[in-house]
């Protein structure tokens, strides 16, 4: 398998069109790391509990041409009430400017094909930043991204911007004629004092099944505020991968949350790479799983410089056969004096067959902190659910209530009001909840 | 005061080992290397039957097939295991009967390192089995033992007069086939203690194996099983202490616990090899593998561990939870200064239904060293109704030191209850204020704080073992510690 998959994308990198030279040297390094890499076994640390070569055994297609989606297909998969925000659409992974409708001015927000961008006035900024989680992740699924880094995109949000409405990035995957595979790449730069919020959501047409490799990098510079928002929920045959990295480079405040409501076999990857003093971040997931859904996130908090402080919440609900996994570090590099970073996984088995692994991880090199990580596991508390049955209410409801105020600690923190009431809706669905 | 408070904790993490006399007498040596010869020439030497040398052999083929980990958050240079002497016992007849006919020198030994072999343990009673350099030294109150059924002696006494009881359970808990380490002992273990205790026996006074490694150039690779029988009860004490050397020595022992139907065995280490000196030079490679399981109902087993020795240790006492409701426990204390390393944890297998766990470990790391805690909680699929609670805490004095937490928690039961807390920190200011302020010194108050963090551990162990817990805390860290 592992043979066959490294001479189909071999294959694969001769055909691509390099129509962006500039990147030409980027994407060859990452061939080159992914022939010596691999693809991660179960024996890689970092692949322990998610199976990711199971899916190259399917037969890839791999299809770059963005043009087989209609608007209308498109439109089934917008979030309600967005029609007057910007909206980037990727098609199998390439950028498609003809179904993208850019709503904010240029005063505010520049988009830009990343080979583009790459070749011009921007060409410096790409060059400095693009490919800065590849040291973060020294496995060939990341590799592969790089190698095929195509058709992607460059946001650039201005200096001295407050961007109030979101950018919908949605990224559709076309498996009518086959198990398709998209490596969508977006390198985001949000300038001095500028307000930016992204959010990221997913949609499969067809039922052959899909999966996304895709990296985002998101850099902030100094005083700024990015807030930046994961959605999946995509039927049970659609698979991904992704890796979020953002550099702060000035103090600044990012926030991340990533909602997990369904899909295949899905790993995110989160960094947090807190690179300048005094930066704030908070970094919110929850996972609501059922069917055979298989969520794994990890994540990372890199303490480079002092005084930083981090926050972290995950939580799960493992319904059916589902299975969660959690893997978060922080480290405290030697020079990353009075760090404040905390971290909690919290978990709820509800299905027979659900099981959950977690391994909260801290790594610290310098005395002068306070770091702690907390993780439970276990079930809805008998006494809680047995007062609510004397106050007349069903136990059905009364579970349903409880778990839908064990995941609201994570909704509350999804700022664009309409994304949060679309989130909302589908748990309370799934929760049965209607009060 | 942030400077003042630096310069104590300079010299708290500043001290020396005080453990680090040779003694010198005669030894009878293995020839440097390892080749099936070897376990040949061992298990000719202890004069053993010939299931326990395919025993051996079979373990070092299964060696030879193996690759080092390298998954430990450790680095050392490359072992070379040809340079290794892998058999060194003192060389004189030690069929002793009375202490008296005990070489003099081993005596002072004994006497340096504060174990008395002497009418006065009776006293405090404690039975003591001291095992040099591989080899098994002397036993007391055996006798006594014996009238209750117990039996506990060295391995090699094991082996040739209760042979049925070993070959029954030796590496039925850690098969030689287990990890690297662990295939290495079995083909070469010198020695080590065996203590059974029957049904219904509660041991009326604490068992303890004394390990001391002494010649150069040699590794030690004891072997110790533990076998409760329904319903009995034993607490066993281990210690460690070695001279000081400029080379690396290596230290592979393979500690194996059953506990039957309502049995407890409550096992307490406290580990104090030569940990290096202060830049590094020298000191023990302690590498074991403990592991203990709960076969029936109700059993317990209680690990309670304080690690200051050793330049690297990397050690996980285990417990697997087979029996329904058994219990495991898991309390340590590691503290490593200069530049040690330790990557130590546990592992808590939960198969049976309603099994609970607990673990306690608290790091402190000074120097600069690295102290990682490493830990498994496994709920399998049909153990309903487990427990666990964890609790890692780490310590950091200086700024040149790592403190690293690795928990691994894999749950697959939907009525399981697992928690996991961590925090590191320092010594906070605020706290050394406050005690300032009540007329305490910085440097008391600094020691103050350290045995708190650590007091939980600490009163799992039985009382004499506490004191020199406690001592070795203080010597660790430095004289006034304590």
């Amino acid at each position: 398998m592992q043979k066959e998959a490294k001479e189909f994308f071999n294959t694969r990198f001769h055909e691509q069109p390099v129509n962006g030279s500039a990147l030409a040297g980027f994407r060859q390094q990452g061939l080159d790391m992914f022939n010596k890499l691999g693809i991660p076994a179960v024996k890689h640390e970092e692949w322990k509990y998610t199976r990711v070569n199971a899916l190259f055994n399917n037969d890839l297609t791999y299809n770059l041409d963005a043009s087989g989606i209609s608007k209308a297909e498109l439109d089934s998969f917008r979030l309600p009430q967005t029609a007057n925000a910007t909206s980037l659409v990727l098609v199998n992974g390439v950028y498609s400017p003809e179904l993208s409708d850019i709503k904010h001015s240029v005063k505010d927000l520049l988009v830009l094909p990343l080979e583009t961008a790459a070749a011009g006035e921007y060409g410096a900024i790409v060059k400095k930043h693009l490919g800065h989680s590849a040291a973060y992740h020294p496995d060939g699924i990341h590799a592969l991204n790089t190698a095929f880094t195509h058709g992607g995109i460059f946001i650039l949000g201005k200096s001295n911007r407050v961007i109030t409405e979101p950018v919908y990035i949605y990224h559709i995957t076309d498996s009518r004629s086959g198990f398709a595979f998209a490596q969508p790449r977006i390198l985001a730069y949000a300038e001095q004092q500028c307000e930016l919020q992204l959010v990221e959501y997913y949609g499969t047409i067809g039922n052959e099944g899909s999966f996304t490799n895709e990296v985002i990098e998101i850099v902030a510079e100094a005083a700024s505020v990015l807030d930046y928002y994961k959605i999946q929920h995509e039927g049970p045959h659609a698979n991904h991968v992704g890796t979020t990295h953002v550099r702060q480079l000035g103090k600044c405040l990012t926030n991340a949350v990533t909602i997990s409501l369904s899909g295949g076999l899905i790993r995110n990857n989160l960094n947090m790479i807190m690179e300048s003093e005094r930066g704030e971040s908070h970094m919110y997931g929850l996972y609501l799983l059922n069917g055979k859904t298989h969520v794994d996130n990890h994540t990372i908090v890199d303490n480079v410089q002092p005084n930083c402080f981090s926050n972290e919440l995950y939580k799960g609900i493992m319904d059916e056969k589902s299975t969660g996994v959690f893997n978060g570090k922080i480290f405290v590099r030697q020079d990353a004096q009075k760090t404040n970073a905390y971290q909690s996984n919290k978990n709820i088995l509800l299905g027979d067959a659900s099981s959950v692994n977690t391994k909260p991880q801290l790594e610290i090199f310098a005395d002068d902190v306070k770091c702690s990580h907390g993780c439970t596991i276990g079930r809805l508390d008998e006494e809680a659910l047995f007062y609510l049955r004397t106050r007349g209410i069903s136990e059905k409801n009364a579970q349903s209530l409880m778990l839908h105020a064990f995941a609201v600690d994570i909704l509350e923190n999804i700022k664009p009001q309409a994304l949060k009431v679309f989130v909302d809706h589908i748990i309370s669905e799934r929760l049965d909840f209607n009060f | 005061m942030y400077e003042e408070n630096e310069n104590i904790l300079d010299q708290v993490t500043s001290s020396e080992y005080k453990y680090g006399f040779v003694s010198h007498f005669e030894t009878d040596d293995a020839p440097k290397g390892l080749s099936e010869d070897t376990v040949r020439f061992i298990s000719a030497r202890k004069n053993e039957p010939a299931w326990m040398l395919e025993y051996r052999l079979k373990a070092y083929r299964h060696w030879l097939t193996m690759q080092e980990p390298t998954w430990p958050n450790v680095s050392y240079p490359a072992i070379n295991y040809q340079d290794i002497i892998y058999y060194s016992a003192p060389k004189q007849k030690i069929k002793a009967n009375s202490l008296d006919e005990i070489d003099p020198e081993l005596r002072r030994t004994f006497e340096k390192l504060g174990i008395s072999l002497q009418e006065q343990k009776r006293l405090s009673g404690v039975a003591v089995d001291a095992v040099i350099d591989s080899i098994s030294v002397t036993t007391t109150f055996k006798d006594e033992l014996g009238k209750q059924g117990i039996i506990f002696c060295s391995m090699s006494e094991a082996i040739q007069e209760h042979p049925e009881l070993v070959r029954k359970h030796l590496g039925s808990v850690v098969p030689p086939t287990d990890n690297f380490f662990s295939a290495l002992n079995a083909a070469v273990f010198s020695d080590g203690s065996f203590c059974y205790i029957p049904e219904g026996v509660r041991c009326p006074m604490e068992l303890s194996t004394y390990f001391r490694i002494n010649a150069a150039n040699t590794g030690q690779f004891e072997r110790t099983l533990i076998v409760a029988e329904p319903g009995s009860y034993v607490s066993y004490l281990e210690g460690c202490t070695a001279p000081m050397r400029d080379e690396n020595q290596l230290h592979a022992a393979v500690v194996e616990l059953i506990a039957l139907e309502r049995a407890e065995i409550k096992y307490s280490t406290v580990q104090n090899w030569y940990p290096g000196d202060k830049e590094g030079r020298g000191g023990i490679y302690n590498f074991v593998t403990k592991r203990g399981i709960c076969a029936g109902d109700y059993a317990k087993i209680s690990w309670t561990q304080v690690e200051t020795g050793s330049s690297i240790t990397w050690k996980y006492p285990s417990v697997i939870l087979k029996g329904d409701y058994s219990n495991g426990e898991f309390y340590s204390v590691a503290v490593t200064n200069n530049f040690q390393q330790a990557d130590t944890g546990t592992k808590m297998i939960h198969l049976g239904k309603n099994t609970r766990s607990r673990i306690v470990s608290k790091g402190i790391s000074a120097g600069r060293s690295n102290n990682s805690y490493r830990g498994l909680v496994q709920v399998a699929r049909h153990a309903s109704k487990a427990r666990n609670f964890s609790q890692c805490d780490s310590l950091l004095l200086g700024d040149k030191c790592g403190a690293h937490t690795f928990p691994y928690i894999e749950v697959k039961n939907n009525t399981a209850i697992v928690e996991h807390e961590a925090t590191t920190s320092k010594i906070g200011e605020d706290q050394i204020f406050y005690c300032n302020q009540r007329g305490i010194d910085t440097e008391t108050a600094v020691a103050l704080i350290i045995n708190g963090f650590a007091k939980e551990v600490m009163n799992q162990l039985p009382m004499e073992f506490a004191v020199e817990a406690q001592k070795l805390l203080a010597i660790s860290l430095e004289g006034s510690v304590g």
